[in-house]
C-alpha cells in the first residue's frame, strides 16, 4: 500500500541578544563551564527572573514575518521537570498564551510555491548542559547556557516529504538570519530542529500516529532520519503493525532512529502561569515600529534580483540563500555594474573558496571591493578571462591587491599591437602552409594560428587583440 | 531605662541626639541577648560579637565624616532567615538549606544596610514559611516571651518573639497567608504586611510568589512606618514590584486623622468559633477607635468562607514549583551515598524537607497535575478573584477594615501539632 507521509516541525531558534532571557549575563558561546552565570539563572533561592526586552523585540519581529497573529498579552508559564541541568527545577516557557498566534512562511520546492502554516512561536529559556566525562565518577553540569532566550516555532503538519522539510528548514533559517534574530548555526544548536512524522494510507484523510525526532544537528540529518523514520513506519505498517507514539533519537554512526521515551514516559510538566512575571503587552504603535525594522526577507529579494539585475532564478536563489552572500554581491555590484558577470563570479569562483574553507560571505577574504577590481581588470583587458580565474585562488589566500597580483604573476595581458604584430610575424613566417590554407578559404585555420600566438606570447597575449590582428595580417 | 526597652523611634532620637553610641546600644543588646535567647530561641544564627562590635565600632568614628545619620542606623534590627544575607548562612529553618550561604544581599538588605543598622541574626521560622507557630523549623520552636509554654506564632515567629522578647527593636518577617500578622499578634506586637508590590521579593526566598511579601514587626506602629519607608520603592529586579510612589509612613501613622476614617467591621470576621476572649478584646479596640473619633460601619466580605481553600490551593500550587530547585544537585543538603540520579533526588528531598513542607509540595502538586488544574488551581485563581472583588467593594466605603488576627489566643507548643488542619 502506498502511504502519504505526514510531517510537522519544531524548531528552537536561539535568539542573539547580548544577554540572556531573564539575567544580565553574556549569551556567549565556549566559555569554561559555569563562568556566566549570576544568582538568577543559577536560580539560587529568592533570584527573581527580569524579562529580556530585546527578545520580545526579536520575537515580534519574527512572528511579523512569519504572517503571525501577535498576542497582545501573552504569558510566561512554567514547565515543571526535574533534571539536573535544571537548576529552578522548572522551565520558564510560554504554554497557553504564546506570543506569536497561527501564521505561514511560503518556501518553494521543486520551482513550485508551498504554504507552510504556523501553529505558534513562543519565547522560553535554554536549560544548561550535563556533562558526562569518559571514566569519571557521576555527571558534570555546566549552566553557561541556562536562560539563552529561545524561539521555539511549530508549524502544523503541512509538510509531506523530506524535501518539503529541507525547503521549510532553509527557508526558515534563512528568514531568522535575514531577521538577525538567531545566527542559524545548526552544529553550535543555535538552530535545532524535531520534526515529528507520521504515516497514513494515500487519501485517508485521518492522522496516523506520529513519531517525534531528536538529535538532529543539520539538515542533511533532517533528511536521513526523515527517509529513515519513513520506510521504517511504512514497512511496520504494511507488515499489519502499529506505530507507537514515542520520540525517537537519530544515531548518526547507526543511520537509524531509536527510541528515546515512549508516550507512557511522557511527563506531566503540570504548566501553570509564573507568578513571578507580568503578562508580556504589545501595544499597536511598538509592533508598527518593529515593523519597520524588519529587512527585505528572502522570498523578496529573490524575486528582486530576478527582476532588477534580470538574473535567472536559479542564479538569483543561490544568491539570496544566504543573507551574506546577496548583500556581497550587491555591494560589489554597486561598483561593477554588471550583475550577471558579478553573478557568475559569487556563485562560482566565490562560493567554491567559500564553501571548501568553510567561511561565511560576511567573512570573506576576498571583499566585494577586491573581486570588483579584479573584474575591472579583466573588463579592461588587463588580465584574460581565464587568467583572472586562474588567479582567483590565490587572492582568496593573500591580501595583495588584484592588479599587483597580475603583475606579479606576470599576467598582464599583451593588447599592444606593436608588441604583438612582432610575434605574431613569426608566427606567420613559422607556418606558411596554413597561412596559405587560410587563404585558400579555409578559415578555421584560423584558431589555430592564434593558439601558436598565444603559446609563443606564454598566455598573455589578448586572444581578442591576436584575433583581430591575425585576421589583418592574413588579408593581402 | 535599659537601651532594649526603647521603641525605634526613641532609641533613635537618642542616637540621634548623640546621648548613646552604637557601641552602646551593640553593647546592651549583646547582652540582652545574652541572657534572653537561651529560653527563647527567637534567632537561628546570631551575630558574634566582634562582628557586631566592629560593625558599631565603624559607625561611630564613620559618623564624625558623615555628619549626618540615616533613620536605621545603628538600630538593632532582626531579619527573618528566609531573607538572603550575603555572607551569612540563610537557612529558611530547614535541613536543606543549613548550610546555605548566599552569595548576594537581598533588595531589603541593600536597602537596610545602606543606612547602617546593627543586625543582630537571623529569626527562626516554620520550615520555608510553612506553618504557624515556627513548631515546623528545623531547628526547633521560638517561645512566646509573655508565656514559654505557648507558640510565638508563625512562620515569621522568630521576629516576633524577638522583638517581645527586646532581643532587636525590629525585625523583618515575611507574610504568605498571615506569617507576619499572626505571630505579631501572638507576642502583642505590630505587625504588618504591605500591600503585595511595595516591597521588593529580589532576595526573599520564595514560599508562595504571588502572595509573598516582607514587612516590619515592630514594637509600635510608629515604627512599623519608620522601617516600611526603608524597605518600600520600586526594584527593578523584581518584575512584579509597583512602580509606584509612596508616601512618607511615618505621617500617615500619626493619631490626629482618625477622625477622617470610616472603620468597617467585617461580620464574617466575627463568626462562629472566634474565642470569646479575642472577640471581646477586639471589640474594646474597636470601641476605643470609635471613641476617639474613628466612625464604625457593619461591612460584609461574602467571599471569607472560601478564602482558606482558596489559600491552600495557590499557596501549595506555587510553592510545589518554587521548592523544585532543592534538588541536592547544586547547593544546600545533598543526601549521601545514592546510587542514582533518581535515587538523589528521592533522598534528599525525604531527609532534607520536614513533614510540613512534604505535605504541601503533595498538595500543590495534585493541583496542578493535568486532568485537576482546572478543577483546583484554575478555579481557586477565579475564586480569588471574587474575593478580590469582595474588598475592592468594601474599600468604596471604608477606609480600613478591622478584625481579628486569628479566631484564639497563642495555643500551647505542641497543641495542634498532630492536626495540621487545626494549625
Amino acid at each position: 500500500m502506498a502511504y502519504e507521509p505526514v510531517i510537522g516541525v519544531e524548531v528552537h531558534a536561539q535568539l542573539r541578544t547580548q544577554t540572556k532571557l531573564f539575567c544580565g549575563c553574556p549569551t556567549s558561546f565556549g566559555l569554561p563551564p559555569n563562568t556566566l552565570v549570576c544568582p538568577v539563572c543559577l536560580g539560587l533561592p529568592g533570584s527573581l527572573p527580569v524579562l529580556n526586552q530585546r527578545a520580545v523585540e526579536m520575537a515580534v519581529r519574527t512572528g511579523l514575518a512569519l504572517n503571525c497573529e501577535l498576542t497582545l498579552a501573552s504569558q510566561f508559564s512554567r514547565k515543571n521537570y526535574f533534571y539536573p541541568d535544571l537548576p529552578k527545577g522548572y522551565q520558564i516557557s510560554q504554554y497557553d498564551l504564546p506570543i506569536c498566534g497561527p501564521g505561514w512562511l511560503d518556501i518553494s520546492v521543486k520551482g513550485k510555491t508551498k504554504r507552510v502554516r504556523i501553529t505558534r512561536a513562543h519565547l522560553e529559556e535554554d536549560a544548561g548542559k550535563s556533562v558526562h566525562e569518559e571514566g569519571a565518577e557521576g555527571s558534570q553540569v555546566d549552566l553557561n547556557r541556562t536562560g539563552t532566550p529561545l524561539l521555539e516555532i511549530v508549524t502544523e503538519p503541512d509538510l509531506h516529504s523530506s524535501d518539503e522539510v529541507d525547503a521549510y528548514l532553509k527557508a526558515l533559517r534563512d528568514l531568522l538570519v535575514y531577521l538577525d534574530v538567531c545566527d542559524g548555526n545548526m552544529e553550535q544548536g543555535s538552530f535545532r530542529c524535531e520534526p515529528n512524522v507520521s504515516l497514513r494510507p494515500q487519501g485517508q484523510e485521518k492522522l496516523g500516529t506520529k513519531v517525534e525526532l531528536k538529535n538532529i544537528n543539520s539538515f542533511r540529518f533532517a533528511k536521513d532520519a526523515l527517509e529513515y523514520e519513513m520506510s521504517r513506519q511504512a514497512e511496520l505498517l504494511s507488515e499489519g503493525g502499529v506505530v507507537v507514539q514515542e520520540t525517537r533519537q537519530w544515531d548518526v554512526q547507526k543511520g537509524q532512529t531509536a527510541v528515546m521515551r515512549s508516550k507512557e514516559g511522557a511527563h506531566d510538566y503540570r504548566y501553570f502561569p509564573d507568578p513571578d512575571l507580568l503578562p508580556i503587552t504589545l501595544d499597536s504603535e511598538w509592533i508598527e515600529e518593529l515593523r519597520a525594522t524588519i529587512p527585505e526577507l528572502p522570498s523578496t529579494r529573490l524575486q528582486r534580483f530576478t527582476q532588477e539585475y534580470e538574473l535567472s532564478e536559479y542564479d538569483a536563489t543561490i544568491l539570496t540563500d544566504s543573507k551574506g552572500v546577496a548583500d556581497y554581491f550587491e555591494a560589489c555590484v554597486k561598483l561593477f555594474p554588471n550583475p550577471k558577470t558579478v553573478s557568475n563570479w559569487v556563485t562560482g569562483e566565490l562560493l567554491r573558496e567559500l564553501n571548501a574553507a568553510g567561511t561565511s560571505a560576511e567573512d570573506s577574504p576576498v571583499s566585494p571591493e577586491r573581486l570588483a577590481e579584479l573584474l575591472q581588470l579583466v573588463d579592461a583587458g588587463t588580465v584574460s578571462l581565464k587568467g583572472a580565474r586562474e588567479l582567483f585562488p590565490e587572492l582568496y589566500a593573500s591580501e595583495i591587491a588584484p592588479e599587483q597580483l597580475v603583475k606579479d604573476k606576470g599576467m598582464v595581458q599583451v593588447s599592444d599591437e606593436g608588441q604583438l604584430s612582432g610575434v605574431i610575424a613569426d608566427v606567420l613566417a613559422n607556418h606558411s602552409a596554413q597561412v596559405e590554407q587560410y587563404r585558400g578559404g579555409k578559415e578555421a585555420v584560423l584558431g589555430f594560428l592564434v593558439g601558436q600566438v598565444m603559446k609563443a606570447s606564454k598566455g598573455t597575449a589578448n586572444p581578442g587583440k591576436v584575433n583581430e590582428l591575425l585576421r589583418q595580417a592574413l588579408t593581402p | 531605662m535599659a537601651l532594649f526597652k526603647l521603641t525605634l523611634k526613641e532609641l533613635q532620637e537618642k542616637f540621634t541626639g548623640g546621648e548613646v553610641t552604637a557601641g552602646e546600644i551593640a553593647r546592651a543588646y549583646l547582652l540582652r541577648v545574652s541572657q534572653v535567647e537561651p529560653s527563647i530561641k527567637a534567632y537561628i544564627s546570631v551575630t558574634t560579637k566582634e562582628v557586631l562590635l566592629g560593625k558599631a565600632q565603624g559607625i561611630d568614628v564613620g559618623l564624625k565624616a558623615w555628619r549626618k545619620t540615616e533613620p536605621l542606623m545603628a538600630m538593632p534590627i532582626g531579619i527573618k532567615d528566609n531573607i538572603c544575607t550575603k555572607g551569612m548562612r540563610t537557612t529558611c529553618g530547614s535541613r536543606m538549606l543549613d548550610n546555605f550561604v548566599p552569595p548576594y544581599d537581598a533588595t531589603v538588605m541593600n536597602k537596610l544596610n545602606a543606612q547602617k543598622p546593627l543586625i543582630i541574626g537571623k529569626t527562626n521560622l516554620d520550615e520555608f514559611a510553612m506553618g504557624s507557630s515556627t513548631e515546623h523549623s528545623a531547628f526547633g520552636p521560638s517561645r512566646n516571651p509573655w508565656n514559654q509554654k505557648h507558640i510565638p506564632g508563625g512562620s515569621s515567629g522568630g521576629s516576633a518573639a524577638a522583638v517581645a522578647a527586646e532581643e532587636c527593636v525590629a525585625a523583618l518577617g515575611s507574610d504568605t497567608g498571615g506569617s507576619i500578622r499572626q505571630p505579631a499578634a501572638c507576642c502583642g506586637v505590630v505587625g504588618f504586611k504591605p500591600t503585595y508590590g511595595r516591597v521588593s521579593r529580589y532576595g526573599l526566598v520564595a514560599f508562595a510568589s504571588s502572595l509573598d511579601q516582607i514587612g516590619p514587626i515592630t514594637k509600635t506602629v510608629t515604627d512599623a512606618a519608620i522601617m516600611l519607608n526603608a524597605l518600600v520603592g520600586y526594584d527593578p529586579l523584581d518584575s512584579t514590584s509597583a512602580d509606584r510612589d509612596f508616601p512618607d509612613f511615618t505621617k500617615s501613622a500619626k493619631k490626629k486623622d482618625i477622625k477622617k476614617l470610616t472603620i468597617g467591621v467585617p461580620e464574617e470576621y466575627f463568626a462562629e468559633g472566634l474565642d470569646s476572649e479575642v472577640a471581646e478584646k477586639v471589640q474594646d479596640a474597636i470601641a476605643v477607635l470609635e471613641k476617639i473619633g474613628g466612625k464604625i460601619q457593619a461591612v460584609t466580605l461574602p467571599s471569607t468562607a472560601r478564602a482558606i481553600a482558596t489559600y491552600y490551593l495557590i499557596a501549595t500550587a506555587e510553592a510545589s514549583s518554587n521548592l523544585a530547585r532543592y534538588d541536592g544537585v547544586k547547593y544546600g543538603f545533598r543526601a549521601k551515598e545514592c546510587k542514582s540520579l533518581a535515587e538523589m533526588y528521592h533522598s534528599t528531598r525525604s531527609h532534607g524537607f520536614g513533614p510540613e513542607v512534604k505535605r504541601r509540595i503533595m498538595l500543590g502538586t495534585y493541583a496542578l497535575s493535568a486532568g485537576y488544574y482546572d478543577a483546583y488551581y484554575a478555579k481557586a485563581q477565579a475564586v480569588r478573584t471574587m474575593i478580590q472583588r469582595d474588598f475592592d467593594e468594601v474599600f468604596k466605603e471604608v477606609d480600613l477594615l478591622v478584625s481579628p488576627v486569628m479566631p484564639t489566643p497563642a495555643f500551647q507548643l505542641g497543641e495542634r501539632l498532630e492536626d495540621p488542619l487545626q494549625m
